[in-house]
């Protein structure tokens, strides 16, 4: 098993390139506003600029699209941040058009990543990307007004620009704001918009070839019907609600487009409208099965914004947390990829025991199981409490990480590993190959099974990361089967800090906060991009700050959603049966993916 | 062999299915009545079957579980209630999803404020269970509570909690969170010793002078 993990990575330590104005004097200018960095590049030779990061500077990998409304300004500003996957911090570039016709060029053809996250930031923010091949809404669906993240659109529900409500204090005049909204009137519709006559344009051409027979070469095979199935919303493989629109030739797949954004709920408008602090909490309900590790990198965000120190304990009781958050993902993810693959609920379930006691960890320290909210800027809440379960919670830690969890996951390996049914539903299904895995910005598992050992926490450290010892899993079949796998060494490996954390964490004293603690948080207005290695993948939360009291703009890199960028290519030719396990293999949560 | 690796999986769920009597065994009939027992199997040493039997068997719910905040009032000796709230607003003003409505009582006559709460709404359908009301309450008078069962049949009228409805006693602080009211009661002494500390030493030095 460990041969097949990468030799750990040297701490990055490349630093951007910082003549890429030198390479192109009249398209390419330094990012000069105070607190950003990287570069501002004219759109007309966006494309030029981004091959030649790709190709000879070695920026292969599009972590992260977005725009940002600079509404006082009158521009729209589209933000890239690259990476190389062999290490090293991000190369960003900034694309500025006018915000009232808001034109870029597509950079699909360049980076195959950027397709989903240029069709969100035309959703929310009305950026219209040239030669994109598919530029439709993705979250919204065709009867929604207006682009809802630009600063001047409001809500339904709209109260005010910024939290707190004025109507809250000292006034206190109580409404529930369904009065205030009655249903039936609080949704709006473009102005040529129909609601009974209309009928998804896209699916029309989809159905339209559907039931036309189809006949092979040679007079030997099956005639094959085409038809279109809709997988999804509502079926127990989705994971939640989303749809599959897949179009099959017989029983093969031809083209399967996701359709996502039952969950929307405009998580980063809301943002906007919090202040740093409130963001805290909702951030537990992006992936809300790993809310210790969202919340982290949120903290990450601000505390670069804010230039803030965290203290030693704080930095290890984070590791610690998200750490144990990895494994009981990655044991979800690997009991519900056999639910998907007709094993119902037995390995689900034993697979999700484990996770039982590191929820009521949880939930003795940050009081809640899953809706943690445990991080702060500067720290966590509180820190971990000295009893647990009738004993000292240093004990009951050392039990669970040095006997339970490893007999855990030792016991799935045994379980299912050489399991002849599973290795003959995965092995070959769904490949990946490594280049495609970089070009369509799969991020981690999905990125490491095929081949690509890169891991944040190596790649560009974080937190205390550099000071654990521990391997990048690396598996290179790139099939449903290297990533259940490699979902197992990563367990392995989160076993292996959380050793090393429980070793030390009782010789580390001292603070959990640094500061005082204080509910008005102001950061001087600058930007910030922090990631981390989620469970799922990177995530990533690009925060603008402006100087004032609430982020000006707050985008997350959602790994769920951008790994499903990929689904279509990865079932293309596979039996309609496959689709289950390449989905369930890519491990998806909803509430991340629709935000 | 083709198929090992199916026996060998199946060996894995026999192991689990024995561990799951193990308990009925080594407990004789008293599984599910003692607590000792319950612990045990839900402790990080226990094998075998994880799930509770909800509502019959409960997990003690940690101290610092949050659910729908309360407000402290102070019992007096002649039964009257002194609530703890002087309606500065943070709770209101920190809260994510902006459920609290305070309205602060004005001095009929002055019209200035007076530090005691009129009015308080929280909206419980509304409120995320963050806790941040209770961890920036500078006054520890509102705090998240325990009792997560609070299903009701109307949702428009029922889940508008109102400062009686909100409102317990001090000792229940105690009881349901009894650390961090013993660190509350420590640092308030703490604060008074310093106070009248810096009270006899102003007394003092006022003596000295005269």
């Amino acid at each position: 098993m460990t041969e097949l993990t990468a030799s750990p990575q040297g701490a990055a330590t490349t630093a951007p390139d910082l003549t890429l104005d030198a390479h192109f004097p009249d398209a390419v200018q330094k990012d000069t506003r105070p607190g950003y960095s990287g570069y501002l590049v004219n759109a007309d030779k966006l494309v030029e600029v981004a091959t030649a990061i790709r190709d000879e500077m070695g920026y292969d990998y599009l972590s992260s699209v977005t725009g940002v409304d600079y509404m006082n300004d009158g521009k729209m500003e589209v933000v890239y941040h690259a990476y190389r996957t062999s290490g090293g911090p991000a190369l960003a570039l900034k694309v500025q058009t006018p915000r009232d016709n808001a034109v870029v060029p597509s950079l699909v053809s360049v980076y195959p990543g950027a397709d989903f996250q240029e069709r969100e930031a035309w959703d929310l923010l009305g950026i219209r990307f040239a030669g994109h091949p598919y530029l439709k809404r993705i979250l919204m669906w065709e009867g929604f007004a207006g682009h809802p993240l630009r600063k001047d659109w409001r809500e339904p529900y709209y109260e005010e620009d910024h939290k707190p409500f004025d109507t809250r204090w000292p006034g206190g005049d109580f409404h529930r704001s369904e009065e205030n909204n009655p249903f039936g009137t609080n949704v709006q519709y473009p102005p040529d918009f129909s609601v009974d006559g209309w009928v998804p344009e896209a699916e029309d051409a989809i159905y339209a070839g559907a039931g036309a027979l189809k006949e092979s070469g040679n007079g030997h095979e099956l005639k094959t019907d085409k038809l279109v199935v809709n997988l999804g919303p509502q079926h127990p493989s989705t994971h939640g609600v989303f749809r599959m629109v897949v179009s099959l030739n017989g029983e093969t797949i031809d083209h399967l487009e996701p359709v996502m954004g039952y969950l929307h709920r405009n998580h980063e408008k809301i943002g906007e409208r919090n202040t740093y602090l409130q963001n805290m909490p909702y951030t537990d309900r992006l992936d809300y099965i790993c809310s210790m590790s969202n919340n982290h990198g949120y903290a990450l965000a601000v505390e670069q914004l804010q230039k803030a120190k965290v203290p030693e304990r704080a930095e290890y009781i984070r590791v610690l947390m998200v750490e144990l958050t990895r494994i009981c993902n990655h044991m979800w993810a690997i009991g519900f990829l056999l639910n998907d693959l007709g094993a119902f609920f037995t390995p689900a379930l034993y697979a999700i025991k484990e996770r039982e006691l590191i929820l009521d960890l949880f939930e003795a320290t940050a009081g809640s199981r899953m809706m943690c909210n445990y991080m702060r800027f500067g720290g966590v809440y509180r820190d971990l409490p000295e009893k647990f379960k009738d004993g000292d919670t240093i004990d009951f830690l050392r039990e669970l990480v040095n006997e339970r969890l490893p007999r855990a996951i030792d016991d799935l390996d045994t379980y299912l590993t050489n399991n002849e049914i599973i290795r003959s539903r995965c092995i070959g299904v769904g490949v990946l190959p490594p280049d495609k895995a970089i070009a369509y910005s799969t991020a981690g598992p999905v990125l490491r099974a095929s081949g690509v050992p890169y891991d944040v926490r190596r790649a560009d450290p974080y937190s205390i990361y550099n000071r654990f010892d521990f391997d990048v899993a690396v598996r290179y079949n790139g099939d449903v089967y290297d990533r259940y796998l490699i979902r197992l060494d990563e367990m392995r490996q989160s076993v292996r800090i959380c050793q090393q954390v429980v070793r030390d964490l009782p010789t580390i004293g001292g603070d959990i906060m640094s500061g005082k603690l204080q509910y008005q948080v102001r950061v001087p207005a600058s930007e910030a991009y922090g990631r981390v290695e989620n469970p799922k993948g990177e995530l990533g939360y690009y925060v603008v700050s402006n100087g004032k009291a609430n982020p000006w703009r707050y985008h997350i890199r959602a790994p769920s959603f951008i790994n499903l960028t990929v689904l279509g290519e990865l079932c293309k030719g596979h039996k309609v049966a496959d689709v289950v396990g390449i989905l369930g293999s890519i491990d998806i949560v909803l509430g991340e993916t629709d935000r | 062999m083709y198929g090992l690796g199916i026996v060998r999986g199946l060996g894995v769920t026999l192991k689990h299915f024995i561990d799951s009597y193990v308990d009925d065994f080594r407990w004789l009939g008293k599984r599910y009545t003692s607590r000792e027992a319950f612990n045990v199997r839900q402790g990080v040493k226990g094998r075998g079957v994880f799930t509770v039997q909800y509502p019959e068997e409960r997990l003690d719910i940690p101290e610092r579980f949050r659910y729908i905040p309360f407000l402290l009032y102070e019992e007096g000796p002649n039964g009257e209630q002194v609530d703890r709230c002087t309606s500065c607003g943070i709770c209101a003003k920190v809260c994510p999803p902006q459920c609290i409505w305070i309205e602060r009582t004005n001095d009929p006559k002055t019209g200035r404020p007076i530090p005691a709460p009129k009015a308080f709404f929280i909206d419980i359908d509304i409120c995320m269970n963050c806790g941040y009301c209770a961890e920036y309450c500078p006054f520890d008078a509102i705090k998240m509570d325990h009792d997560f069962e609070i299903a009701s049949y109307d949702r428009t009228t029922r889940h508008i909690w109102n400062k009686d409805k909100l409102s317990k006693p001090v000792s229940y602080h105690a009881q349901i969170h009894p650390t961090d009211y013993a660190a509350e009661e420590a640092a308030r002494a703490a604060d008074e010793a310093k106070k009248a500390a810096k009270k006899a030493g102003a007394a003092k030095k006022a003596e000295e002078s005269v």
